[in-house]
Protein backbone atom coordinates (compact mmCIF):
# COMPACT_ATOMS: atom_id res chain seq x y z
CA UNK A 1 0.00 0.00 0.00
CA UNK A 2 1.35 3.47 -0.53
CA UNK A 3 2.25 5.42 2.26
CA UNK A 4 2.27 9.06 0.91
CA UNK A 5 0.61 10.30 -1.66
CA UNK A 6 1.54 14.12 -3.48
CA UNK A 7 -1.69 14.84 -5.91
CA UNK A 8 -0.14 16.89 -8.91
CA UNK A 9 -3.69 18.78 -9.68
CA UNK A 10 -6.25 21.47 -8.47
CA UNK A 11 -9.50 21.93 -7.95
CA UNK A 12 -12.18 19.18 -7.25
CA UNK A 13 -10.45 16.39 -8.42
CA UNK A 14 -7.53 17.04 -6.18
CA UNK A 15 -10.41 17.22 -3.54
CA UNK A 16 -11.34 13.78 -4.68
CA UNK A 17 -7.94 12.31 -4.76
CA UNK A 18 -7.32 13.19 -1.28
CA UNK A 19 -10.17 11.97 -0.06
CA UNK A 20 -9.88 8.64 -1.06
CA UNK A 21 -6.10 8.50 0.13
CA UNK A 22 -7.26 9.62 3.37
CA UNK A 23 -9.92 7.20 3.11
CA UNK A 24 -7.26 3.98 2.80
CA UNK A 25 -4.83 5.88 5.64
CA UNK A 26 -2.21 7.64 2.96
CA UNK A 27 -0.93 11.01 4.06
CA UNK A 28 -1.52 14.04 1.40
CA UNK A 29 0.65 16.58 -0.19
CA UNK A 30 -1.13 19.29 -2.36
CA UNK A 31 0.80 21.24 -4.63
CA UNK A 32 -0.69 24.62 -5.43
CA UNK A 33 0.24 27.40 -7.80
CA UNK A 34 0.73 31.07 -6.23
CA UNK A 35 -3.02 31.68 -6.98
CA UNK A 36 -4.57 28.85 -4.83
CA UNK A 37 -2.49 29.13 -1.67
CA UNK A 38 -6.13 29.17 0.04
CA UNK A 39 -7.76 26.66 -2.37
CA UNK A 40 -9.69 23.73 -0.74
CA UNK A 41 -7.50 21.20 -1.69
CA UNK A 42 -4.67 22.66 0.04
CA UNK A 43 -6.76 23.10 3.17
CA UNK A 44 -7.74 19.32 3.23
CA UNK A 45 -3.94 17.72 2.24
CA UNK A 46 -1.70 17.21 5.07
CA UNK A 47 0.93 18.97 3.83
CA UNK A 48 0.87 21.72 1.07
CA UNK A 49 4.03 22.90 -1.13
CA UNK A 50 3.92 25.88 -3.35
CA UNK A 51 5.45 25.24 -6.87
CA UNK A 52 5.39 28.15 -8.59
CA UNK A 53 3.31 31.08 -10.33
CA UNK A 54 -0.60 30.97 -11.04
CA UNK A 55 0.27 30.80 -15.16
CA UNK A 56 -0.10 26.43 -15.24
CA UNK A 57 3.00 25.78 -17.30
CA UNK A 58 5.45 27.17 -14.84
CA UNK A 59 3.09 24.99 -11.53
CA UNK A 60 0.83 22.68 -12.33
CA UNK A 61 2.56 21.63 -15.53
CA UNK A 62 6.37 22.26 -14.19
CA UNK A 63 7.62 18.18 -13.99
CA UNK A 64 10.46 19.13 -12.41
CA UNK A 65 9.18 21.36 -9.17
CA UNK A 66 6.29 18.88 -8.98
CA UNK A 67 8.70 16.08 -9.02
CA UNK A 68 11.08 18.06 -6.58
CA UNK A 69 8.12 19.14 -4.05
CA UNK A 70 7.29 14.88 -3.36
CA UNK A 71 10.23 13.90 -3.01
CA UNK A 72 11.24 16.83 -0.25
CA UNK A 73 8.35 15.63 1.31
CA UNK A 74 9.07 11.96 1.42
CA UNK A 75 5.86 10.72 -1.16
CA UNK A 76 6.24 7.57 -2.07
CA UNK A 77 4.06 8.24 -5.11
CA UNK A 78 2.06 10.69 -7.36
CA UNK A 79 -1.65 10.86 -8.89
CA UNK A 80 -2.05 13.00 -11.99
CA UNK A 81 -5.64 13.73 -11.19
CA UNK A 82 -7.21 14.80 -14.94
CA UNK A 83 -6.09 17.41 -17.12
CA UNK A 84 -2.52 19.23 -16.83
CA UNK A 85 -0.30 16.46 -16.86
CA UNK A 86 -2.95 13.30 -16.50
CA UNK A 87 -2.05 12.18 -20.29
CA UNK A 88 1.93 12.85 -20.09
CA UNK A 89 3.63 10.26 -20.93
CA UNK A 90 6.89 11.88 -20.32
CA UNK A 91 5.53 12.45 -16.77
CA UNK A 92 4.45 8.91 -16.01
CA UNK A 93 8.16 7.95 -17.15
CA UNK A 94 10.23 11.22 -14.71
CA UNK A 95 7.35 9.62 -12.12
CA UNK A 96 9.03 6.45 -12.14
CA UNK A 97 13.37 7.45 -13.12
CA UNK A 98 12.76 9.83 -9.81
CA UNK A 99 11.89 6.20 -7.97
CA UNK A 100 8.38 7.45 -7.27
CA UNK A 101 4.78 5.19 -8.63
CA UNK A 102 2.75 7.24 -11.02
CA UNK A 103 -0.60 6.16 -10.03
CA UNK A 104 -2.07 5.63 -13.84
CA UNK A 105 -0.73 3.51 -16.75
CA UNK A 106 3.42 3.64 -17.69
CA UNK A 107 4.72 6.05 -20.02
CA UNK A 108 4.46 3.50 -23.26
CA UNK A 109 0.95 2.68 -22.51
CA UNK A 110 0.19 6.44 -22.85
CA UNK A 111 1.72 6.84 -25.74
CA UNK A 112 0.14 4.06 -27.44
CA UNK A 113 -2.84 5.42 -26.82
CA UNK A 114 -2.66 9.05 -27.29
CA UNK A 115 -1.63 8.48 -30.95
CA UNK A 116 -4.65 8.10 -32.97
CA UNK A 117 -3.41 5.61 -35.66
CA UNK A 118 -1.23 3.23 -33.18
CA UNK A 119 -4.45 3.16 -30.83
CA UNK A 120 -6.93 2.67 -33.65
CA UNK A 121 -4.75 0.08 -34.68
CA UNK A 122 -4.44 -1.42 -31.09
CA UNK A 123 -8.00 -1.61 -31.12
CA UNK A 124 -8.05 -3.14 -33.98
CA UNK A 125 -5.64 -6.03 -33.20
CA UNK A 126 -8.28 -6.45 -29.98
CA UNK A 127 -11.06 -6.97 -32.47
CA UNK A 128 -12.54 -4.08 -30.94
CA UNK A 129 -14.70 -2.28 -34.08
CA UNK A 130 -13.32 1.00 -35.72
CA UNK A 131 -14.65 3.83 -37.36
CA UNK A 132 -14.85 2.05 -40.91
CA UNK A 133 -12.93 3.71 -43.57
CA UNK A 134 -9.51 3.49 -44.86
CA UNK A 135 -6.60 2.22 -42.29
CA UNK A 136 -4.14 4.41 -44.41
CA UNK A 137 -3.85 6.71 -47.32
CA UNK A 138 -5.98 5.45 -50.24
CA UNK A 139 -4.30 4.89 -52.96
CA UNK A 140 -6.33 5.86 -56.20
CA UNK A 141 -9.99 5.77 -56.83
CA UNK A 142 -10.38 1.87 -57.57
CA UNK A 143 -8.73 1.35 -54.24
CA UNK A 144 -11.81 4.01 -53.11
CA UNK A 145 -14.14 2.66 -54.34
CA UNK A 146 -13.30 -1.07 -52.41
CA UNK A 147 -13.41 0.82 -49.23
CA UNK A 148 -17.13 2.07 -50.05
CA UNK A 149 -18.09 -1.72 -49.37
CA UNK A 150 -17.22 -0.96 -46.29
CA UNK A 151 -18.47 2.59 -45.40
CA UNK A 152 -21.54 2.77 -46.97
CA UNK A 153 -22.71 6.34 -47.62
CA UNK A 154 -22.21 9.20 -46.44
CA UNK A 155 -18.83 8.92 -46.61
CA UNK A 156 -16.12 11.38 -45.16
CA UNK A 157 -12.88 11.94 -47.87
CA UNK A 158 -10.61 13.96 -46.36
CA UNK A 159 -7.07 15.00 -47.32
CA UNK A 160 -4.32 13.48 -45.12
CA UNK A 161 -2.48 16.66 -44.85
CA UNK A 162 -5.02 18.47 -43.49
CA UNK A 163 -6.33 19.59 -40.20
CA UNK A 164 -8.73 21.53 -38.79
CA UNK A 165 -11.90 20.71 -40.78
CA UNK A 166 -9.80 21.84 -43.95
CA UNK A 167 -9.87 19.43 -46.87
CA UNK A 168 -13.28 17.31 -45.87
CA UNK A 169 -15.92 16.17 -48.31
CA UNK A 170 -18.92 14.49 -48.49
CA UNK A 171 -20.52 12.62 -50.59
CA UNK A 172 -24.22 10.80 -50.07
CA UNK A 173 -24.14 8.47 -53.18
CA UNK A 174 -21.74 7.02 -56.14
CA UNK A 175 -22.45 9.16 -58.61
CA UNK A 176 -21.44 12.14 -56.08
CA UNK A 177 -18.79 10.03 -54.59
CA UNK A 178 -17.40 9.34 -58.44
CA UNK A 179 -17.24 12.99 -59.05
CA UNK A 180 -16.08 14.55 -55.53
CA UNK A 181 -12.78 11.51 -55.38
CA UNK A 182 -11.00 13.25 -58.07
CA UNK A 183 -12.06 16.79 -56.89
CA UNK A 184 -10.56 15.53 -53.82
CA UNK A 185 -7.16 14.78 -54.72
CA UNK A 186 -6.40 17.34 -57.12
CA UNK A 187 -7.37 19.99 -54.35
CA UNK A 188 -5.25 18.70 -52.05
CA UNK A 189 -2.50 18.68 -54.09
CA UNK A 190 -2.63 22.10 -54.57
CA UNK A 191 -3.86 22.90 -51.06
CA UNK A 192 -1.44 20.98 -49.16
CA UNK A 193 0.69 19.91 -52.18
CA UNK A 194 0.03 16.27 -51.05
CA UNK A 195 -2.96 14.38 -52.36
CA UNK A 196 -3.32 11.72 -50.24
CA UNK A 197 -6.68 11.07 -49.24
CA UNK A 198 -8.47 9.44 -46.34
CA UNK A 199 -11.85 7.51 -46.30
CA UNK A 200 -13.99 7.26 -43.68
CA UNK A 201 -17.94 6.56 -42.72
CA UNK A 202 -20.03 9.37 -41.36
CA UNK A 203 -22.19 8.57 -38.80
CA UNK A 204 -25.26 11.38 -38.66
CA UNK A 205 -26.66 10.63 -35.74
CA UNK A 206 -23.73 9.48 -32.89
CA UNK A 207 -24.40 9.04 -28.90
CA UNK A 208 -20.92 9.17 -27.24
CA UNK A 209 -20.85 5.97 -25.36
CA UNK A 210 -17.62 4.99 -23.03
CA UNK A 211 -16.69 2.20 -20.97
CA UNK A 212 -14.85 2.46 -17.52
CA UNK A 213 -12.24 -0.01 -17.19
CA UNK A 214 -9.87 -1.11 -14.59
CA UNK A 215 -7.24 -3.19 -14.53
CA UNK A 216 -3.81 -4.43 -13.20
CA UNK A 217 -1.73 -5.24 -16.06
CA UNK A 218 -2.64 -9.04 -16.08
CA UNK A 219 -6.30 -8.81 -15.18
CA UNK A 220 -8.99 -5.89 -16.37
CA UNK A 221 -12.64 -5.92 -16.19
CA UNK A 222 -15.34 -2.96 -16.83
CA UNK A 223 -17.62 -1.06 -14.47
CA UNK A 224 -20.77 -0.70 -17.33
CA UNK A 225 -20.83 2.52 -19.42
CA UNK A 226 -21.94 5.86 -19.10
CA UNK A 227 -23.71 8.11 -22.01
CA UNK A 228 -21.80 11.66 -22.51
CA UNK A 229 -23.98 12.75 -25.63
CA UNK A 230 -25.14 16.36 -24.62
CA UNK A 231 -21.73 18.02 -25.75
CA UNK A 232 -21.14 21.89 -26.48
CA UNK A 233 -18.10 22.39 -28.17
CA UNK A 234 -17.05 19.09 -27.54
CA UNK A 235 -17.31 19.28 -23.95
CA UNK A 236 -19.14 16.94 -21.99
CA UNK A 237 -21.95 19.16 -19.91
CA UNK A 238 -24.68 16.48 -18.54
CA UNK A 239 -23.26 12.47 -17.85
CA UNK A 240 -25.41 9.77 -16.99
CA UNK A 241 -25.13 5.77 -16.83
CA UNK A 242 -26.25 3.52 -18.03
CA UNK A 243 -27.10 4.87 -21.40
CA UNK A 244 -30.90 3.84 -22.36
CA UNK A 245 -29.70 3.27 -25.77
CA UNK A 246 -28.12 -0.09 -25.35
CA UNK A 247 -29.89 -3.48 -25.46
CA UNK A 248 -27.96 -6.00 -22.95
CA UNK A 249 -26.35 -7.88 -25.52
CA UNK A 250 -24.99 -5.06 -26.74
CA UNK A 251 -23.72 -3.72 -23.30
CA UNK A 252 -22.47 -7.08 -23.05
CA UNK A 253 -20.32 -6.86 -26.33
CA UNK A 254 -19.32 -3.64 -26.08
CA UNK A 255 -18.02 -3.90 -22.44
CA UNK A 256 -16.70 -7.01 -22.85
CA UNK A 257 -14.98 -5.17 -26.10
CA UNK A 258 -13.48 -2.51 -24.16
CA UNK A 259 -12.11 -5.27 -21.42
CA UNK A 260 -10.31 -6.85 -24.44
CA UNK A 261 -8.63 -3.62 -25.15
CA UNK A 262 -7.11 -3.25 -21.93
CA UNK A 263 -5.87 -6.38 -21.47
CA UNK A 264 -4.12 -6.17 -25.22
CA UNK A 265 -2.37 -3.45 -23.96
CA UNK A 266 -1.18 -4.79 -20.64
CA UNK A 267 -3.14 -1.59 -19.01
CA UNK A 268 -2.92 -0.77 -15.15
CA UNK A 269 -5.27 1.55 -13.41
CA UNK A 270 -8.75 3.13 -14.31
CA UNK A 271 -9.05 4.03 -18.14
CA UNK A 272 -11.89 4.65 -20.52
CA UNK A 273 -12.68 3.33 -23.86
CA UNK A 274 -14.92 5.93 -25.73
CA UNK A 275 -16.77 5.02 -28.59
CA UNK A 276 -19.00 6.01 -30.88
CA UNK A 277 -22.86 4.85 -30.95
CA UNK A 278 -24.66 4.95 -34.36
CA UNK A 279 -28.43 5.51 -33.04
CA UNK A 280 -30.01 4.08 -36.67
CA UNK A 281 -27.87 0.76 -37.10
CA UNK A 282 -27.09 0.00 -33.30
CA UNK A 283 -23.26 -0.30 -34.07
CA UNK A 284 -20.41 0.94 -31.38
CA UNK A 285 -17.25 2.35 -33.21
CA UNK A 286 -14.16 3.05 -30.70
CA UNK A 287 -13.07 6.32 -30.87
CA UNK A 288 -10.10 6.67 -28.06
CA UNK A 289 -9.13 5.35 -25.06
CA UNK A 290 -8.45 8.02 -21.74
CA UNK A 291 -5.96 6.81 -19.42
CA UNK A 292 -6.57 8.87 -16.37
CA UNK A 293 -9.64 8.89 -14.53
CA UNK A 294 -12.39 11.16 -15.89
CA UNK A 295 -14.05 13.75 -14.71
CA UNK A 296 -17.63 12.26 -14.86
CA UNK A 297 -16.46 8.86 -13.29
CA UNK A 298 -18.58 9.35 -10.07
CA UNK A 299 -21.98 8.20 -11.99
CA UNK A 300 -20.48 5.05 -12.40
CA UNK A 301 -19.24 5.05 -8.90
CA UNK A 302 -23.30 5.52 -8.01
CA UNK A 303 -24.35 2.78 -10.34
CA UNK A 304 -21.55 -0.09 -8.95
CA UNK A 305 -20.66 1.00 -5.73
CA UNK A 306 -17.07 1.07 -6.71
CA UNK A 307 -14.81 3.39 -5.49
CA UNK A 308 -12.58 3.81 -8.64
CA UNK A 309 -9.80 6.26 -7.13
CA UNK A 310 -9.12 4.58 -4.12
CA UNK A 311 -9.19 1.37 -6.85
CA UNK A 312 -6.60 3.09 -8.63
CA UNK A 313 -4.33 3.53 -5.10
CA UNK A 314 -4.63 0.31 -4.39
CA UNK A 315 -3.12 -0.77 -7.47
CA UNK A 316 -0.55 1.89 -7.93
CA UNK A 317 0.32 0.29 -4.23
CA UNK A 318 1.09 -3.12 -5.89
CA UNK A 319 -2.73 -4.84 -4.62
CA UNK A 320 -3.52 -7.31 -7.63
CA UNK A 321 -7.41 -5.76 -8.83
CA UNK A 322 -9.61 -7.39 -6.20
CA UNK A 323 -12.73 -6.69 -7.55
CA UNK A 324 -14.00 -9.69 -10.55
CA UNK A 325 -16.05 -9.26 -13.32
CA UNK A 326 -18.74 -11.10 -11.96
CA UNK A 327 -18.95 -8.61 -8.44
CA UNK A 328 -19.49 -6.02 -10.54
CA UNK A 329 -23.10 -5.55 -10.46
CA UNK A 330 -25.33 -2.27 -11.15
CA UNK A 331 -28.50 -0.73 -9.73
CA UNK A 332 -30.15 2.45 -11.13
CA UNK A 333 -29.31 5.49 -13.09
CA UNK A 334 -27.32 8.07 -12.23
CA UNK A 335 -26.49 11.74 -13.60
CA UNK A 336 -23.87 14.30 -13.57
CA UNK A 337 -23.69 17.75 -14.34
CA UNK A 338 -20.99 19.77 -14.24
CA UNK A 339 -21.80 23.39 -12.51
CA UNK A 340 -19.13 25.27 -14.58
CA UNK A 341 -18.15 29.34 -13.47
CA UNK A 342 -19.84 30.14 -16.93
CA UNK A 343 -23.15 32.73 -17.89
CA UNK A 344 -24.75 30.61 -20.22
CA UNK A 345 -27.26 33.58 -21.19
CA UNK A 346 -23.82 34.99 -22.72
CA UNK A 347 -22.69 32.55 -24.94
CA UNK A 348 -21.22 31.06 -21.72
CA UNK A 349 -19.04 33.64 -20.86
CA UNK A 350 -16.16 33.00 -18.15
CA UNK A 351 -17.30 34.27 -14.35
CA UNK A 352 -14.55 33.83 -12.26
CA UNK A 353 -15.84 35.46 -8.59
CA UNK A 354 -15.55 35.42 -4.97
CA UNK A 355 -18.54 32.76 -3.79
CA UNK A 356 -20.87 34.70 -1.46
CA UNK A 357 -23.76 32.56 0.66
CA UNK A 358 -23.22 28.73 -0.09
CA UNK A 359 -26.25 26.48 0.10
CA UNK A 360 -25.25 22.52 -0.94
CA UNK A 361 -27.90 20.26 -1.88
CA UNK A 362 -28.06 16.94 0.37
CA UNK A 363 -30.23 14.26 1.18
CA UNK A 364 -30.57 10.58 -0.28
CA UNK A 365 -29.19 10.02 -3.60
CA UNK A 366 -27.25 13.24 -3.89
CA UNK A 367 -23.61 13.61 -4.29
CA UNK A 368 -21.43 17.01 -4.58
CA UNK A 369 -18.00 16.77 -5.31
CA UNK A 370 -16.54 20.44 -5.27
CA UNK A 371 -13.93 22.93 -4.46
CA UNK A 372 -16.43 25.55 -3.06
CA UNK A 373 -16.43 27.48 0.14
CA UNK A 374 -18.12 30.60 1.29
CA UNK A 375 -15.98 33.53 0.21
CA UNK A 376 -13.71 30.96 -1.78
CA UNK A 377 -12.24 33.47 -4.67
CA UNK A 378 -12.62 31.53 -7.78
CA UNK A 379 -9.03 32.51 -9.67
CA UNK A 380 -9.81 33.15 -13.08
CA UNK A 381 -6.28 31.46 -14.54
CA UNK A 382 -8.09 27.68 -15.01
CA UNK A 383 -10.53 25.75 -16.21
CA UNK A 384 -14.30 26.59 -14.98
CA UNK A 385 -15.41 23.93 -13.64
CA UNK A 386 -16.94 24.31 -10.06
CA UNK A 387 -18.66 21.46 -8.84
CA UNK A 388 -20.24 17.63 -9.97
CA UNK A 389 -24.01 17.21 -8.81
CA UNK A 390 -24.18 13.67 -9.13
CA UNK A 391 -27.86 12.40 -8.68
CA UNK A 392 -28.91 8.52 -8.28
CA UNK A 393 -31.92 7.04 -8.44
CA UNK A 394 -34.32 3.63 -9.23
CA UNK A 395 -34.60 4.87 -12.58
CA UNK A 396 -33.72 7.23 -14.88
CA UNK A 397 -37.07 9.60 -14.58
CA UNK A 398 -36.57 9.55 -10.32
CA UNK A 399 -32.97 10.52 -11.25
CA UNK A 400 -34.03 13.13 -13.08
CA UNK A 401 -36.62 14.09 -10.89
CA UNK A 402 -34.18 14.32 -8.27
CA UNK A 403 -31.85 16.44 -10.31
CA UNK A 404 -34.36 19.02 -10.52
CA UNK A 405 -34.77 18.52 -6.76
CA UNK A 406 -31.02 18.78 -5.96
CA UNK A 407 -30.17 21.89 -7.90
CA UNK A 408 -33.07 23.64 -6.34
CA UNK A 409 -31.44 23.85 -3.21
CA UNK A 410 -28.11 24.29 -4.68
CA UNK A 411 -27.65 28.82 -4.34
CA UNK A 412 -24.14 29.78 -5.44
CA UNK A 413 -24.36 33.71 -4.82
CA UNK A 414 -21.63 35.83 -6.29
CA UNK A 415 -21.47 33.60 -9.39
CA UNK A 416 -23.01 33.01 -12.75
CA UNK A 417 -23.61 28.93 -12.78
CA UNK A 418 -24.69 26.32 -15.35
CA UNK A 419 -27.10 25.68 -12.85
CA UNK A 420 -30.31 26.91 -14.77
CA UNK A 421 -28.81 24.92 -17.91
CA UNK A 422 -29.23 22.11 -16.48
CA UNK A 423 -33.30 23.09 -14.95
CA UNK A 424 -33.93 23.86 -18.50
CA UNK A 425 -32.96 20.18 -19.75
CA UNK A 426 -34.32 18.50 -17.22
CA UNK A 427 -37.04 19.68 -18.34
CA UNK A 428 -36.83 19.50 -22.26
CA UNK A 429 -38.95 16.13 -23.88
CA UNK A 430 -36.01 15.18 -25.49
CA UNK A 431 -33.85 14.64 -22.31
CA UNK A 432 -36.42 13.06 -20.22
CA UNK A 433 -36.92 10.94 -23.74
CA UNK A 434 -32.97 10.33 -23.51
CA UNK A 435 -33.37 11.23 -27.71
CA UNK A 436 -30.23 12.96 -27.91
CA UNK A 437 -27.32 12.79 -30.05
CA UNK A 438 -23.47 14.31 -29.61
CA UNK A 439 -24.50 17.32 -31.77
CA UNK A 440 -28.08 18.36 -30.35
CA UNK A 441 -27.48 20.26 -27.47
CA UNK A 442 -25.64 23.23 -29.39
CA UNK A 443 -29.02 23.21 -31.98
CA UNK A 444 -30.86 23.35 -28.83
CA UNK A 445 -28.97 25.97 -27.46
CA UNK A 446 -29.30 28.24 -30.66
CA UNK A 447 -33.03 28.10 -29.52
CA UNK A 448 -32.88 28.06 -25.87
CA UNK A 449 -29.90 30.05 -24.82
CA UNK A 450 -31.32 33.58 -24.07
CA UNK A 451 -33.47 32.19 -21.85
CA UNK A 452 -30.84 30.72 -19.60
CA UNK A 453 -30.32 33.89 -17.25
CA UNK A 454 -29.85 32.91 -13.23
CA UNK B 1 -2.33 61.10 -20.11
CA UNK B 2 -4.65 58.01 -19.60
CA UNK B 3 -4.86 54.47 -18.39
CA UNK B 4 -5.80 51.41 -20.00
CA UNK B 5 -7.02 49.19 -17.72
CA UNK B 6 -8.06 45.29 -17.82
CA UNK B 7 -11.85 44.38 -18.23
CA UNK B 8 -11.41 41.33 -16.86
CA UNK B 9 -9.15 39.23 -14.42
CA UNK B 10 -6.79 36.64 -15.85
CA UNK B 11 -3.73 36.61 -17.67
CA UNK B 12 -2.17 38.97 -20.07
CA UNK B 13 -0.92 38.48 -23.07
CA UNK B 14 0.73 41.09 -25.78
CA UNK B 15 0.51 39.08 -29.32
CA UNK B 16 -2.39 37.36 -30.49
CA UNK B 17 -0.24 33.70 -30.23
CA UNK B 18 3.21 33.05 -29.12
CA UNK B 19 6.20 33.82 -32.04
CA UNK B 20 4.04 36.37 -33.64
CA UNK B 21 5.09 40.10 -33.06
CA UNK B 22 3.01 42.51 -30.00
CA UNK B 23 0.10 43.92 -31.13
CA UNK B 24 1.63 47.35 -29.52
CA UNK B 25 5.21 47.99 -29.13
CA UNK B 26 5.99 51.02 -26.41
CA UNK B 27 5.92 54.46 -28.00
CA UNK B 28 3.25 53.25 -30.69
CA UNK B 29 0.05 55.76 -31.21
CA UNK B 30 -3.45 53.50 -30.17
CA UNK B 31 -6.48 54.70 -31.86
CA UNK B 32 -10.24 53.75 -29.85
CA UNK B 33 -10.90 50.08 -31.01
CA UNK B 34 -7.17 49.25 -31.40
CA UNK B 35 -6.88 45.80 -29.99
CA UNK B 36 -3.67 46.14 -27.61
CA UNK B 37 -3.74 42.52 -25.72
CA UNK B 38 -5.68 39.34 -24.75
CA UNK B 39 -6.99 38.71 -21.26
CA UNK B 40 -6.93 34.82 -21.03
CA UNK B 41 -10.18 33.73 -18.66
CA UNK B 42 -10.47 30.42 -17.19
CA UNK B 43 -9.05 29.17 -20.72
CA UNK B 44 -11.38 31.51 -23.45
CA UNK B 45 -9.36 34.55 -24.42
CA UNK B 46 -10.91 38.13 -24.99
CA UNK B 47 -9.51 41.06 -26.39
CA UNK B 48 -8.89 44.35 -24.97
CA UNK B 49 -9.60 46.98 -27.09
CA UNK B 50 -8.58 50.71 -25.92
CA UNK B 51 -11.66 52.92 -25.26
CA UNK B 52 -9.32 56.14 -24.99
CA UNK B 53 -6.94 57.50 -28.15
CA UNK B 54 -3.24 58.61 -27.19
CA UNK B 55 0.32 58.51 -28.23
CA UNK B 56 3.97 56.82 -26.79
CA UNK B 57 1.79 53.77 -25.39
CA UNK B 58 3.91 52.22 -22.61
CA UNK B 59 2.85 48.86 -21.14
CA UNK B 60 2.73 48.25 -17.29
CA UNK B 61 1.84 44.90 -17.64
CA UNK B 62 3.87 42.22 -18.88
CA UNK B 63 3.31 39.39 -21.25
CA UNK B 64 1.75 37.03 -19.54
CA UNK B 65 1.79 38.54 -16.13
CA UNK B 66 -1.52 37.52 -14.13
CA UNK B 67 -3.97 40.76 -13.58
CA UNK B 68 -6.99 41.46 -11.55
CA UNK B 69 -10.22 43.32 -13.12
CA UNK B 70 -8.93 47.15 -13.31
CA UNK B 71 -5.89 46.74 -13.07
CA UNK B 72 -3.80 49.35 -15.36
CA UNK B 73 -2.30 47.11 -18.33
CA UNK B 74 -0.93 50.59 -20.32
CA UNK B 75 -0.09 54.80 -19.97
CA UNK B 76 -0.88 56.96 -23.27
CA UNK B 77 0.27 60.59 -23.42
Amino acid sequence: MLKKLLVANRGEIAVRVIRAAKDLGIKTVAVHSAADATSLHVLLADEAVNIGPPAAKKSYLNIDAIIEAAKSTGCDSIHPGYGFLAENATFSDAVTAAGLVFVGPSGDAIRLMGDKVSARSAAAAAGVPVVPGSTGRVEGIEAARHILIDTGFPVMIKAAAGGGGRGIRIANNLAEFEQAFPQAEAEALAAFGDGGLYMEKVIGKARHIEVQVLADGKHAIHCYERECSLQRRRQKVWEEAPSRALSEELREELCGSAVALAKAVGYSGAGTVEYLYDDEANRFYFIEMNTRIQVEHPVTEAITGIDLVAEMLRIAGGEPLRIKQKDVSMRGHAIEVRINAEDPSKDFAPFPGTVGDLRLPGGPGVRFDSMLYPGYQVPPFYDSLLAKLIVHGETREAAITRLVRALGELKIDGMKTTKPLFLALAADPSVQAGDVHTRWLEGWLNENAAQLAD
Amino acid sequence: MAQILSPLPGTFYRSPSPGQPAYKNDGDSVAVGDVIGLIEVMKSFHEVKSEVAGSNIRFSADNEEPVMAGAPLADLD
